[in-house]
């Protein structure tokens, strides 16, 4: 495996939670408790989990939108963890974020010209034809018209919407991009689109992808390797199809089992995990293995012992003390799907 | 005549910009303890189509057009008052943002309790205990303490259980789910539909699911109608919609999402352009600024409104190819560009 352009190394996010006028803490959500992975240049690694997981904290911590309250950000093996906004100034070139909200996330007031060119005017940036044609290129480049330039977002489509958001963050050539929900907000017709059009970017500008989904499907089509998460940690890392023909984690694979399959004919016959209840609040995780109120496997020493993140097979790691398809024996190499 | 049947419904709103056609000449059939599936992308009609049934857009900017008939009553020429009284009692909706339908500062229970009070003459001991039961029955730990929480005490998942005993607890023959898991989690998602999946075994309700989500019609429905710009383009059982569906507007739908049940393909095939302005629905058939097969209609398309015709055993589509070169479409070009290389 080649350097890691991003490396994540037990990163926490606690929000405090205060009461009364003199603001005291009384508890912290652990939004984000202590996770760790690289992503390589040139791929797409999927962070997958539901609602409150902790995915959109953590890209908003490696982009530097909150602060930390531990661990390290590494980027091209930098600490940029908690660089000053001055130095990190190069940097937000580098690094930039896709919303999930293709209408409130663009000025309404303001020409898709002066959107997508914001970036440049804000670096200071110069190019050789100017401004415009430099803002054209990339409204060619996502799919949109370049004579739109001087049209307003109320103009476009949902999907339309989410190509100029898309051409924003090329503006400055970016190496990572870290997508949060980047499709969850369009039509299905759509989706398609948007995913095809990530991928391509990605072969034509060499992008490295984060990709923040809670669509497992979506998630399979477009990463190379896929991070699950459960109430803040990392609960399994694998490369996309050992994640998805044989999951480790208990979790992993009641999640697979509840997505529901386009396929009429053999609904009578699947079989399914359910787990019960909802996920626990973040403000109360339980203890140990957090999965274990909903775990079926779930024995003694998971409600006192954490499992922690172990390699069972070549690049497949799992937090369970009792994994599904574990290898019994060091495994070979295993290879991408 | 089925127990629901909707002929020829019109719902149109007139609007500054001009009038908007959400339903445009909608009919179908449902009986008793079957599923029908309606699925169609954002503003293709959907909720008004389900608004219409339960007679809510009565009183509104509306103008409602055809027939609806339930159990052997005509609603569209029904009045307000009269069809308040079905609601509730006779067909009931579940949405999908449980605290749209959930009053914040009155307790699950009592907002139950009121609910069955309307239509059964009953104590508020009696209504309360029926209440616990239903709460118990939709899969609520402890009903007997959780009758008493408020809606924002609820996880969304359990809000969303909570409705559905309020929609149940009158026993309507009919339940409307419009979108009923769109806003839940996948493991949480699947818990409620199977929970629907039960209840209406037991209830022996008509029940009509409505989605963008395909896989979740997959999961329930017995027959799909496919929605496109106000119309039905596509209607069948489960079976002939996934396994031979004859419109493009299905395929296009089938070539656009991304299948965990089968090998992963290298690409999807998307739908070209977005869904129509309901103000400006293109002429001729809808979907032809879309459509990668339009020029094989010889001019039809942009023209020429196609008819909804039935293709085989009930499986009805609404398109100007010949039903042959659809089928040979389908076998040969898309069916194999869906499978893995
Ligand atoms: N500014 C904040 N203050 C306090 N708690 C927060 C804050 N931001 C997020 N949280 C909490 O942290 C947890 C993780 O939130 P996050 O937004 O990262 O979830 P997510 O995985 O992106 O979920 P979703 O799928 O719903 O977008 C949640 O419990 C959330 O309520
Ligand atoms: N009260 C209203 N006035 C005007 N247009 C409406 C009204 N309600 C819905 N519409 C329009 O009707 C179309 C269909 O809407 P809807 O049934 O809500 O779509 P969906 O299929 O997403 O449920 C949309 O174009 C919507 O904007
Ligand atoms: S550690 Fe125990 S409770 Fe946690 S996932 Fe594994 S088996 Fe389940
Ligand atoms: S009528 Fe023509 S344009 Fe419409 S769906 Fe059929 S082939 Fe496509
Ligand atoms: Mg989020
Ligand atoms: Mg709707």
């Amino acid at each position: 495996m080649s350097e890691p352009l991003l490396s994540v190394e037990g990163l926490e996010k606690h929000f405090p939670v205060t009461k009364g006028l003199l603001q005291r803490q009384v508890a912290a959500v652990k939004a984000v408790d202590g996770i760790s992975f690289d992503v390589v240049k040139g791929e797409t690694l999927g962070l997958v989990g539901e609602s409150g997981c902790g995915k959109t904290t953590t890209g908003r911590l490696i982009t530097r939108l909150i602060e930390p309250t531990g661990g390290k950000i590494l980027f091209e093996g930098n600490d940029i963890t908690h660089m000053s906004q001055g130095r990190m100034r190069p940097l937000r070139r580098d690094v930039q974020m896709i919303f999930q909200d293709p209408y409130s996330s663009l000025n309404p007031r303001h020409t898709v010209g002066a959107i997508v060119g914001a970036p440049f005017r804000i670096q200071g940036i110069k190019t050789e034809h100017g401004t415009k044609k430099a803002v054209q290129d990339i409204l060619e480049l996502v799919g949109l018209n370049p004579e739109h330039y001087n049209r307003y977002p109320h103009e476009f489509s949902g999907g339309q919407r989410q190509r100029i958001g898309i051409a924003r963050t090329l503006a400055l050539k970016p190496k990572l991009i870290i997508a949060d929900e980047p499709v969850s907000a369009l039509d299905v017709s759509i989706q398609a689109q948007v995913v095809n059009l990530l991928e391509d970017l990605q072969g034509e500008l060499d992008l490295t992808y984060l990709v923040i989904a809670h669509d497992l499907s979506v998630v399979r089509h477009i990463s190379d390797r896929v991070a699950v998460m459960y109430l803040g940690k990392i609960v399994e890392l694998a490369d996309r199809k050992s994640l998805y023909e044989s999951p480790m984690h208990p979790y992993t694979n009641a999640l697979l089992s509840a997505v529901p399959i386009p396929d009429p004919k053999g609904r009578a016959q699947r079989e399914r995990i359910r787990l019960q209840g909802d996920v626990p609040s973040p403000l109360n995780p339980p203890p140990a293995c957090r999965f274990h109120t909903r775990c079926w496997k779930a024995q003694e020493i998971c409600k006192t012992v954490e499992p922690p993140l172990e390699t069972l097979a070549t690049g497949h790691q799992v937090a369970c003390h009792f994994p599904e398809n574990a290898p019994t024996t060091p495994e070979p190499a295993v290879t991408t799907a | 005549m089925s127990f629901l049947e909707l002929k020829d419904l019109r719902v149109h709103f007139p609007t500054d910009d001009g009038l908007v056609k959400s339903v445009d000449g909608l009919s179908f059939a449902l009986e008793r303890g079957k599923t029908l599936g309606i699925v169609g992308e954002s503003g293709s009609g959907k909720s008004v189509t389900s608004l219409g049934i339960l007679g809510l857009h009565k009183g509104g900017r509306a103008k409602l057009g055809g027939e609806i008939w339930l159990d052997g009553e005509e609603l569209v020429g029904a009045s307000a008052e009269h069809v308040r009284t079905l609601r509730g009692k006779k067909m009931a909706m579940i949405f999908q943002d449980p605290l749209s339908a959930m009053h914040p500062f009155y307790t699950v229970g009592s907002q139950i309790v009121e609910a069955y009070r309307i239509h059964n003459d009953v104590s508020k001991k009696v209504a309360r205990k029926h209440a616990i039961d239903m709460l118990g029955r939709v899969g609520i730990p402890q009903p007997d303490r959780r009758v008493d929480s408020y809606p924002h005490e609820f996880s969304g998942g359990m809000r969303q259980r909570a409705m559905i005993a309020m929609a149940l607890s009158c026993d309507p023959e009919l339940l409307i789910a419009d979108e009923p898991t769109t806003a839940l989690d996948v493991t949480v998602q699947a818990q409620i539909l199977d929970l629907m999946r039960d209840l209406q075994r037991d209830f022996n309700a008509a029940l009509i699911i409505i989605t963008h989500d395909l896989g979740v019609v997959a999961e329930l429905a017995d027959d799909i109608l496919v929605m496109y710009g106000g119309k039905c383009i596509e209607y069948g059982t489960a079976e002939d919609i996934f396994e031979r569906p004859e419109h493009p507007y299905t395929w296009g739908l089938l070539g656009s999402m991304p299948r965990l049940d089968r090998d992963r393909t290298e690409r999807l095939l998307p739908i070209k352009g977005s869904p129509p302005s309901l103000i400006n629905v293109p002429a001729g058939c809808a979907f032809h600024p879309r459509c990668t097969f339009e020029d094989r209609t010889g001019g039809k398309a942009s023209t020429e409104v196609p008819q909804l015709v039935e293709t085989e055993g009930g499986h009805l589509v609404r398109c100007h190819l010949p039903r042959d070169t659809r089928r040979s479409i389908w076998e040969t070009e898309i069916k194999p560009s869906l499978e893995a290389s």
